[in-house]
């Protein structure tokens, strides 16, 4: 187990390192230069390039830029020079943090609780309808999803507020939108999971031991469904959390994706590159974490470490 | 309770005979793996509606534009913004562009990204797959760990670098697809390769003296074409989501270009005022997106062997 936990960690690690390392080479290989913005006063072109240390040779530079990131810190942005990256992220990250809570929230839910009445309805019209659902639900982008969600619920019967993150209220639209996907993935993986360990020997054997079909259901099938659905959970952090991107312009939320979004449409080099680097740093070690927990949960892992 | 009569009398039997011919005959035609795999997929019912749906779509895409009079990139200030119509079919854009003409331009974009970037994916992840599975040793172990930290990084993250660095434009978009894409076909492959090369067969081409690129490439990949082909048509819907997701934040294609992301970007920009525009590219998108899931579960079924012969 500890051996499993180290060789995440050190992934993880060395996967930071080269998504760092790559990005600051891709850096230097933009098109005509971060600083080259006219608009840019000669001040605040001095001070960046003093910052990023451009007289020095590049190795020096790559140094520089290795210690300014170990000490939390992620650069300026060239269009608005008294912004910095930190600044942005701490008024704007824990915005994104929440909606993806709270979309990861109802997708595994709401995804758990479909997927399990679709597999016990197995073949009538209930199964029907949530396998339908679960089917548009894996075949629309979630910024579509988003849209069609606000235009009607918001628009034309002006049940939930459009935009902005003011309240409960303001959360149902984007977490729902955000969750879509999410959920309609998990309710098939765990209604194709339900319906594989249905058929397994030890529910036979829990049934003729007289346990009533609840309590099997219940300690015994689900249980055991459940295990694919964590393996996916994984890439489905990181998808949430970059689906906020989208989402969070659509409905003016002030999360670090909006920001994102803004800085990649004006062409704000650093603020991307510093963005980059935390919001991939961050879901990397999301990554790392569910790989962990999974290790804890699944057996075959647990003991085979020992 | 009447006690029920199952004792079975000798007269109650008779012989029929003994047929020789029948018992010889080969009772089903002998199927080539692909004639089979075909055969099930026209039985299956949602899996050749999808096929077909899918080749009048590639179909469209090719002639739409060009029979129409409209040109994609043509505006009309009397004409914007208006529902469907005889003279428009899908209506038109805020722009006055005609939506019929620009859906079938957009789905050039998006099926060519959609497909290039699966079918790039696909070759190089299953040379190197076998490569890594065939060879093991050192190799195997630093293609691996590459693929860990490329695994480790988020899509998205790479795409959006590379996009910035690259400039918009469906060659970088390709080129940002395949640069991640790569690592799950190579994955599956190497696992494949690692259990197919201890068999007989793979045994026999090595005494025969074939070189290892023949071995992998004519021996052991067609034994996993079927699967192949399943993944790659489970990965094309993901290229297009990434497409749109990535015109949607102003990195795929830039207008006047049109690709389905960039047509239902203008569309949530309308949405108030003429929720249509979003409604056509959002139609093309899902039920493309719906119809390769459903060919690539019906693939899936095709090509499993233990599905064989049954209905």
């Amino acid at each position: 187990m500890t051996k499993y936990i180290l060789k995440r960690v050190g992934i993880s690690l060395i996967t930071i390192f080269v998504l760092v390392t790559v990005v600051f080479f891709l850096a230097r290989l933009m098109p005509g230069g971060p600083f080259n913005d006219p608009k840019l006063s000669e001040t605040a072109r001095e001070n960046l390039s003093a910052y990023y240390g451009f007289d020095k040779p590049i190795f020096e530079q790559y140094i520089t830029y290795l210690k300014n990131i170990l000490s939390f810190d992620f650069g300026f942005s060239t269009k608005y020079p008294s912004r910095t990256v930190n600044d942005l992220l701490a008024g704007s990250f824990p915005y994104s943090v929440d909606l993806g809570v709270r979309a990861l929230c109802f997708a595994i839910s709401f995804g758990l609780v479909f997927g399990i009445i679709s597999a016990l309805n197995r073949g009538n019209k209930i199964d029907l309808i949530f396998v339908i659902i679960a089917v548009i639900g894996t075949s629309v982008p979630d910024f579509i999803m988003g849209a069609i969600l606000q235009y009607f619920f918001a628009i034309e019967w002006g049940l939930l507020p459009i935009a902005e993150y003011k309240g409960f209220a303001y959360t149902i639209l984007p977490s729902v939108g955000l969750g879509f996907y999410t959920m309609a993935s998990v309710s098939r993986i765990m209604r194709a999971s339900m319906l594989e360990v249905v058929q397994q020997d030890y529910i036979k054997t829990a049934r003729s031991k007289g346990i009533s079909r609840f309590r099997v259901t219940w300690k015994h099938q689900i249980r055991n469904a459940i295990m694919p659905v964590i393996t996916i959970l994984g890439p489905t952090v990181a998808a949430v959390l970059t689906g906020t991107f989208v989402i969070e312009s659509l409905f003016a939320i002030p999360g670090m994706g909006k920001y994102y979004v803004e800085s990649v449409q004006n062409n704000d080099y650093s603020l991307i590159l510093g963005m980059t680097v935390f919001y991939g740093t961050f879901l990397v070690l999301c990554n790392m974490i569910v790989d962990i927990l999974y290790g804890i949960v699944d057996p075959r892992i647990r003991i085979a470490g020992k | 309770m009447s006690e029920i009569k199952t004792e079975l009398t000798k007269e109650q039997f008779e012989i029929v005979g003994k047929n020789i011919e029948k018992m010889e005959s080969i009772s089903r035609p002998s199927l080539t793996f692909w004639q089979e795999a075909w055969r099930r997929i026209r039985s299956n019912r949602a899996a050749f509606f999808s096929l077909i749906l899918l080749i009048i779509y590639v179909l469209l895409a090719i002639f739409a534009p060009m029979l129409s009079k409209y040109g994609f990139d043509q505006q009309d200030a009397y004409a914007m913004k208006q529902g469907l119509s005889l003279e428009h079919w899908l209506g038109t854009d805020s722009l006055g562009r005609d939506l019929w003409v620009r859906v079938w331009m957009g789905a050039r974009v998006s099926l060519t990204i959609g497909l290039l970037a699966a079918v790039i994916n696909s070759v190089i992840g299953t040379i190197l797959g076998g490569f890594c599975g065939y060879y093991g040793g050192k190799l195997d172990m630093v293609v691996m760990r590459i693929i860990d930290v490329i695994y480790g990084i988020p899509s998205l993250i790479v795409c959006i670098l590379v996009m910035v660095v690259l400039g918009s434009g469906v060659q970088s978009l390709i080129i940002a697809m395949v640069l991640v894409g790569w690592t799950g076909t190579c994955r599956f492959t190497r696992g494949e390769v690692y259990r197919l090369k201890e068999q007989e067969f793979v045994l026999a081409a090595q005494v025969m003296g074939e070189p290892v690129f023949t071995i992998i490439l004519r021996e052991i990949i067609p034994n996993i074409m079927g699967l192949l082909i399943t993944n790659l048509t489970m990965a094309i819907p993901g290229a297009i989501f990434q497409e749109a997701f990535l015109s949607y934040i102003g990195l795929g294609i830039s207008p006047p270009q049109a690709s389905w992301g960039v047509l239902a970007k203008e569309g949530t920009k309308m949405l108030q005022v003429a929720p249509h525009i979003l409604y056509v590219p959002a139609f093309f998108i899902c039920t493309t997106v719906l119809a390769l899931n459903q060919l690539g579960n019906g693939l899936r079924d095709a090509f499993d062997p233990r599905l064989r012969g049954t209905e």
